[in-house]
């Protein structure tokens, strides 16, 4: 059946409406915010409330007639039991942990119910990631929405459909909402098997990434094309897993992951997503690093907040007029 | 905080203990059926609920489509085969029974419940085609909760099942002023609004439309209630209590059957005051006779009389009706001098029950045809004769009954008495009919309703005399006086079966029965009785004189209109009163709008009281003071109402 399809998803409402600004702070479902229509179930009841009246009348059936009145009765009554069991909540957006494009971003809403009744089964839906809660009286719950992600960028939670059909399934009350919750999205990190770069680019070096050649750094477990030069051969003997040695140099302090140094023939977002991969593996290794991006350049450094920094720049890259520019 | 679940329930699985629920439910509502049913639809619909619970239980999958459409084929085929139709009353509801039984084992997701649900509903309904007593009524009243309850539990299925039953009692009790709006209000229409399966009225009991010795007998064991009279005024005395119903003329030897029914207008007879008024809750029994009080001086609507004084409703009598009647118990039936009909009640069979037809052809030399002095001989033959009144005469093996009945075996029962004195009176010349119908009925102390039982059908005898018309003579009352003096319980000898609750000395019990009968006899009238001739009355006495069905539906639209608003407004009453610091703190915010400081959505209390300090230096203390108490409430652990009051009475003083 269409219908239920067409309010289900509320596709109806989003070819009348145009798309609505987040709304910021506190999101208040106030009555006029609430909507109600009869599910499929709630018609297919009618109909049988129907056949049961009609068989009342053909056999004069006194109490078939108060069964089909009582019935008659807990479907209007159900009206307002679905209707207040959504109305008069109050949205707040929670967090959004930052995520790279291809997962899924995790928004979090506290729905808080001021009443004095308890509501149940609210059910969230963000173009089909759902979630759903029970809210005790005067209490908060805290629903997280999964929504796939694809690009890169500060993602907007969107419009999330808050419905119920509590208590009978027979009608469904729903409200929109546009919270202002973004998540921001790091580029998908790119999996080419080619190392990062591994010198400052005008110095013509080509030294190991983590290691120049000079001053003996630690040791790490050996990775394949590490050169059997720099095998720590007596530790590992000691250890068990080979284990390659580490040299901090010259080249390794002034490392710097640059736009302009990519291949010809990449586009922007390939770009974007080896830079990406770049900071990552720098990040892990502790080493420091710049990074140049058309009209942004952060300047050299180490660390978790570096590292962020540096993500952030890439995810929201698009933003600058620069860009495109190879 | 509460818990998130990642699925909707409208596809997760169903879950062991709604489905428990949902079934308990299902057992309810068809319940009363199993005593009606065939064997072996119980056996299947038991079999079906058992599986499914296993399966539910120990998760193993539902079974294969093919075997259940082939399941549905064998079943329909059962069902055609023990009923010779699949439609009708007692076929329909076996089938609807065995394909929800099958559609459990199809049962997976939230439509396929609400397929059962709705089903259920309806066999709940189907019970009332069979009765529709208070306890079956409080049954399905609990059958209903219970489904509804699963309902509940299906949108709700983390809850406690005592919540969801909660829940579904709250939405029953909600919905019951509507639903007494509706029954009293929708404009009623006589049904059927098409045709009835054949065997839409079988198994009522009453009266039947022919006499043979056995019939009475038979139906004075039955306890059921035949109909129940209300006076206006005094009562007539318990020996003038005969209930006419059905005329027998023709008898064939060993049946009484009714003649031709001529319909005359409205027959004539002297009636003798005093008269009395009384109106008449008859049960339904299938056929087309209204009882009265002998003689009859007035038709109930859609009835009409027949030269016999029967009264004959038009249609058949297939729901309680009530009609109010006007009765002479002395009158001078003078109506009837057609030869025709005194020819008919004069018949006899050929070549059958020779003595008595010879006593009687005696009887007529020696009284010279006097029809007074034979009938006075009649009596006196059974009064002095050694006749003994008994429910369980021994059988009649000749075919001259009559004769064996009144030179042998002289134990008999009403039927046997009234039968064998009106041929006794044929054979004499006299002509004679046999009535059925009712003689007597207990009072109700609780209502005073005379209540009228089956175990009260009695016959009597009509004969004809030219100078008094037809009279009564019951040859029963002068064998046992007592039958008519204080009703069957007496009459019979001791240790004979008649239905318990007749011959019971234990008062409380007759106390209580009294009590439950008040009781059914309004329910009759108010509930099972409210039909479109009730509805009139009852909207004439609100004072909706001739209410169309437009007006009707209009009042009904008010009416509904006013219960929800009321409803509504109670249920939606606690949204709007929230938190009682919030409510001290908007109006606090609203003194700062008016006075053009709005506060941003997103504002906290701290932040906001600092901006309207900056705003308004001179009430910067007391605006620091109303916004830190009011976080410190808001925030803070639990306020106590001495907090709340010194935040009203902080904002009530606050003046820009």
């Amino acid at each position: 059946m269409n219908l239920d399809r067409i309010l289900r998803y509320s596709q109806l409402y989003n070819l009348l409406m145009p798309k609505k600004e987040p709304e910021p702070g506190v999101i208040f479902l106030s009555q006029r915010r609430v909507y109600i229509l009869p599910t499929r179930q709630g018609l297919t009841f009618s109909l049988a409330l129907l056949v049961m009246l009609l068989g009342s009348i053909n056999y004069n059936l006194s109490l078939g007639y108060l069964l089909t009145f009582l019935l008659t009765g807990v479907g209007i009554v159900s009206i307002l039991h679905t209707f207040r069991n959504l109305a008069h909540l109050y949205i707040s957006p929670g967090r959004a942990e930052a995520v790279f494009a291809g997962d899924d971003a995790h928004y979090q809403l506290h729905i808080e119910n001021r009443s004095r009744h308890e509501r149940f089964a609210i059910l969230l839906n963000r173009g089909g990631a759902l979630a759903q809660c029970d809210i005790r009286a005067q209490g908060t719950a805290s629903v997280t929405l999964d929504i796939p992600t694809t690009k890169r960028g500060l993602m907007p939670v969107g419009r999330v459909t808050l419905d119920t059909r509590y208590p009978l399934g027979l009608l469904r009350a729903w409200s929109y909402i546009s919270p202002d919750l973004n998540c921001l999205v790091y580029p998908k990190p790119d999996n080419a098997r080619l190392p990062p770069p591994q010198a400052e680019a005008d110095s013509g070096d080509t030294i190991a990434l983590g290691s120049g050649t000079d001053d003996f750094f630690g040791l790490r477990p050996y990775q394949s094309g590490d050169s059997p030069r720099h095998i720590a051969w007596k530790a590992s003997m000691r250890e068990g897993p080979l284990l390659t040695k580490q040299f901090s140099g010259r080249a390794a302090a002034q490392l710097w992951f640059n736009w302009k140094d990519l291949p010809y023939g990449l586009d922007a977002e390939a770009r974007l997503s080896r830079l990406t991969r770049w900071v990552l593996l720098a990040n892990a290794r502790g080493i420091a690093f710049g990074l140049r991006l058309p009209g942004v350049e952060i300047p050299m450094g180490f660390g978790e907040a570096h590292g962020l920094a540096c993500l952030r720049e890439l995810a929201l890259h698009e933003n600058h007029p620069e860009a495109g520019k190879a | 905080m509460s818990t998130t679940a990642a699925t909707s329930p409208r596809t997760a699985p169903l879950g062991f203990g709604n489905l428990a629920w949902l079934l308990a439910g299902l057992a309810l509502a068809a319940a009363p059926h199993t005593e009606r049913l065939p064997l072996w639809i119980t056996t299947i619909a038991l079999i079906m609920v058992g599986w499914r619970i296993y399966l539910a239980w120990s998760g193993h999958p539902l079974p294969r489509k093919w075997l259940l459409v082939a399941f549905v084929g064998a079943c329909l085929l059962g069902v055609y085969i023990t009923f010779s139709t699949i439609f009708g009353r007692d076929a329909g509801v076996s089938l609807l029974i065995v394909f929800l039984s099958l559609k459990l084992m199809e049962m997976k997701g939230y439509r396929d419940v609400y397929v059962v649900m709705f089903l259920a509903y309806f066999i709940a309904l189907t019970n009332f085609f069979y009765s529709q007593t208070i306890p079956t009524a409080s049954l399905m009243m609990v059958t209903v909760l219970m489904i509804t309850a699963s309902l509940v539990s299906f949108q709700a299925p983390s809850r406690r099942h005592l919540d969801n039953l909660k829940t579904g009692g709250m939405l029953l009790a909600q919905a019951a002023p509507l639903m007494l709006l509706l029954f009293f209000l929708f404009p009623r229409v006589q049904g059927p609004l098409w045709g009835l399966p054949q065997d839409t009225y079988s198994g009522v009991t009453g009266l039947s439309d022919s006499m043979t010795p056995g019939n009475i007998s038979q139906l004075t064991q039955s306890d059921a209630v035949a109909f129940r009279a209300k006076f206006e005024g005094a009562m007539p005395p318990r020996r003038q209590l005969y209930w006419r119903g059905p005329v027998f003329w023709n008898y064939d030897g060993r049946t009484w059957r009714p003649g031709d029914l001529r319909m005359r207008g409205p027959y004539k007879f002297e009636g003798v005051e005093p008269h009395y008024d009384y109106s008449i809750t008859l049960e339904p029994h299938n056929r087309n006779w209204l009882f009265a009080l002998e003689l009859a001086a007035t038709i109930p609507p859609r009835a009409r009389v027949t030269a016999d004084y029967q009264l004959l409703s038009i249609p058949q009598v297939r729901s309680r009706m009530r009609y109010e009647m006007r009765s002479f118990p002395n009158y001078k039936a003078v109506d009837t001098d057609n030869d025709e009909d005194l020819d008919a009640a004069l018949a006899l069979p050929l070549g059958t029950n020779p003595r008595t037809l010879e006593l009687g052809r005696r009887w007529e030399k020696e009284t010279r045809g006097d029809a007074d002095t034979i009938i006075a001989r009649g009596l006196e033959l059974f009064r002095n004769g050694g006749y003994r009144y008994t429910l369980e005469p021994p059988l009649l093996t000749t075919p001259h009954t009559v004769d064996e009945f009144i030179f042998d075996s002289k134990l008999g029962f009403c039927e046997h008495y009234s039968g064998a004195f009106a041929i006794l009176m044929r054979s004499a010349g006299v002509p004679a009919r046999i009535v059925t119908g009712y003689l007597g009925g207990d009072v109700n102390p609780i209502d005073d309703q005379l209540i009228v039982r089956q175990s009260d059908a009695h016959a009597w005898v009509e004969v004809w005399t030219d100078a008094g018309g037809w009279q009564r003579v019951d040859p029963t009352a002068v064998v046992v006086p007592v039958r008519v003096e204080s009703g069957i319980a007496q009459a019979v000898p001791a240790g004979q079966a008649v239905p318990f609750m007749v011959r019971t000395d234990r008062l409380w019990l007759l106390k209580m029965r009294y009590n439950i009968e008040a009781m059914a006899h309004k329910w009759n009238i108010w509930v099972l009785g409210y039909n479109p001739e009730r509805q009139r009355e009852m909207l004439s006495f609100i004072g909706m004189d001739a209410a169309s069905w437009q007006s009707l539906a209009l009042a009904l639209f008010w009416g509904v209109a006013g219960v929800v608003a009321m409803l509504s407004l109670w249920l939606l009453r606690r949204l709007r009163l929230d938190d009682p610091v919030q409510r001290q703190w908007r109006r606090f915010c609203n003194k700062l709008g008016r006075a053009g400081l709005a506060r941003a959505p997103s504002e906290g209390p701290i932040d906001f009281g600092e901006r309207a300090a900056t705003r308004f230096p001179q009430h910067a203390a007391q605006v620091r003071g109303i916004s830190t108490l009011y976080s410190e409430l808001r925030y803070g652990p639990q306020a106590d109402r001495g907090d709340i009051s010194r935040l009203a009475k902080l904002i009530s003083g606050f003046r820009l």
